[in-house]
């Protein structure tokens, strides 16, 4: 069991509410999983062409990010601006991403990158979901669309690179609730491919078969159609992208998804009890998708295609 | 009436105070002594399990969002959830009543043996599968696999009804007002009776409703899935 939870805000003048409604969204699905969580929240775009926003994860916990930020700024000549939340970081050199993490590869190689892209930044690791939830700061995150998830292990290690959301290309991420049979299968042909895995999780293999199809040229919806056929097993997917927030379930719906819209926003959990507390809930549209309905909301036409 | 209601010993519960398991020992062991008739659950919070396995002629209104298998295993109380309930509500109900104001998740009144279950807006997949003898009344939509081997009873949709309605379906009849996305095996569209028109005015009466029974249409079962022929090569 897993809880999953989304919210894309309407209205880019409301974007401030999006780290305390997707928090007490995500502590709402504490109850379908506690051994790990995490988030990804779209926040304001990095502007210059080349430069690119990374979220890092220091697994020892006691790295110096000012001294990190300090050395990538005097490695690149341009400024560094970063954030730091205990073994988390948002870091965004002002320049060339590639150099960027080139330097990173180099010198610091036991950080690892959670995302990477020009709105994306993720936080995951092991925990109860509300410790995770105020450790990194959900609450104070504001943007345009959040993605988060309440992980109960049932198919692979508890780990923070277990955990979810698994991020792939840039601001490409996906969260999942349920298993995977055919996982090895895909994690071959994507590695005949080139593809690199991160770890032997499912969600990693139905993530980067996603976002190849991407790269492929699907959009999004036939990336999702393209599942049908090579994903096997069950699943309530929610995928974030710079602009859009999608939504499927399975060709069964054997994983739970509940939707409820507003003018303001669109929610989205596995659970009404995530809902109950939005503002406006009560007027709410509320509906559960049904079996291979694709949902995809675009924070610039906020309009499903279904 | 007025008088009755006024005079019913209530009790309010406050699952911020006291929490589900507690609530429903009272439920089990604590009302007889204290001879409430009526219980106000007050901050449900979508919490699951709300009410489960009543067996007494009690009112249990929940004043919220209910999580899943409220009112499962129902026997004569009477529950009402003024908000939404998650999956499994009202599962393998006996009898009594369990209303849901809002919206429910799959599997709402499954393989109930009596008793009435309301929906006053959607329910989604499942609805009624494998019931055995209970009424289901759905205001809204019913997602796919609706009635699935549903072996006795009734399941009004006033809304549409999803995929695959009526799959293997026993003895239970479906009636639906709106559009059919499609029937499931074994499952066949039938000419409305007179006793159709008389029970569904009953039941949709009961879940306060007031749609014309001349607006819907009966779904029963074929009853060729009773005797299985090889030669059919699973074409029903």
């Amino acid at each position: 069991m897993c809880g999953i939870v989304g919210l894309l805000i309407k209205d880019p003048d409301k974007r401030e509410m999006l780290g305390r409604l997707g928090t007490e969204m995500l502590e709402g699905m504490a109850t379908r999983g506690r051994d790990s969580a995490g988030l990804a929240a779209y926040t304001d775009e990095v502007e210059e062409e080349d430069a690119r926003k990374f979220s890092l994860y220091a697994p020892e916990g006691n790295l110096d990010w000012g001294a990190f930020a300090d050395g990538m700024q005097e490695h690149l000549e341009r400024e560094v601006t970063f954030e730091a939340q205990d073994n988390h970081a948002v870091v965004v050199p002002h320049g060339s991403a590639e150099a960027a993490w080139g330097w990173v590869v180099e010198e610091h190689p036991e950080v690892s990158l959670l995302s990477v892209g020009r709105s994306i930044e993720v936080y995951k690791d092991i925990g109860h979901p509300a410790d995770i939830a105020k450790r990194y700061g959900f609450r104070d995150l504001a943007g345009s669309h959040v993605v988060a998830h309440t992980r109960m292990a049932t198919e692979s290690a508890v780990t923070w690179a277990h955990a979810h959301p698994f991020t792939v290309g840039e601001d490409f991420c996906l969260i999942h609730n349920g298993s995977l049979s055919n996982p090895n299968n895909l994690r071959r042909m994507l590695q005949r491919r080139g593809m690199h895995f991160d770890t032997d999780n499912d969600t990693e293999a139905a993530a980067r078969f996603l976002e190849w199809r991407l790269r492929e040229g699907d959009d999004l919806e036939a990336a999702i159609e393209a599942g049908f056929e090579e994903l096997d097993g069950f699943y309530t997917f929610l995928i974030g992208t710079k602009d859009e927030l999608a939504l499927v379930r399975d060709p069964f719906a054997c994983k739970p998804a509940v939707v409820a819209e507003t003018d303001d926003y669109v929610a989205i959990s596995s659970e009404f009890r995530s809902l109950a507390y939005l503002p406006g809930i009560k007027d709410a549209d509320v509906f559960e998708p049904g079996p291979e309905e694709i949902f995809v909301w675009n924070k610039k036409s906020v309009a499903a295609k279904r | 009436m007025e008088q009755e209601v006024r005079s019913r010993k209530a009790l309010e519960w406050d699952l911020g105070e006291s929490p589900v398991r507690e609530l429903n020992n009272y439920l089990h062991h604590g009302l007889a002594e204290d001879g409430v008739e009526e219980v106000r659950v007050l901050k449900p919070d979508g919490a699951h399990h709300i009410a489960v396995g009543l067996d007494a002629p009690v009112k249990v209104e929940v004043m919220g969002n209910a999580g899943y298998y409220v009112g499962g295993m129902n026997k004569r109380a009477e529950i009402t959830v003024h908000g939404s309930a998650g999956w499994s509500v009202a599962e393998n109900i006996m009898s009594g009543v369990v209303r849901i104001e809002g919206y429910v998740s799959e599997c709402a009144g499954a393989s109930g043996h009596g008793g009435l279950v309301v929906i006053e807006k959607d329910a989604s997949s499942r609805c009624g599968i494998s019931m055995k003898g209970n009424d289901i009344v759905v205001g809204g939509d019913v997602g796919h696999f609706s009635a699935f081997m549903a072996q006795k009873g009734h399941l009004v949709v006033c809304g549409d009804a999803g995929d695959g309605l009526g799959d293997s379906l026993y003895e239970a009849v479906i009636y639906v007002r709106g559009r059919i996305k499609s029937l499931g095996a074994d499952a066949q569209e039938e000419p409305m009776t007179e006793e159709d028109h008389a029970t569904l005015a009953d039941l949709l009466g009961r879940a306060g409703f007031d749609h014309d029974p001349g607006e819907f249409k009966r779904v029963a079962s074929a009853r060729k899935l009773y005797h299985w022929n090889s030669e059919h090569d699973q074409e029903y």
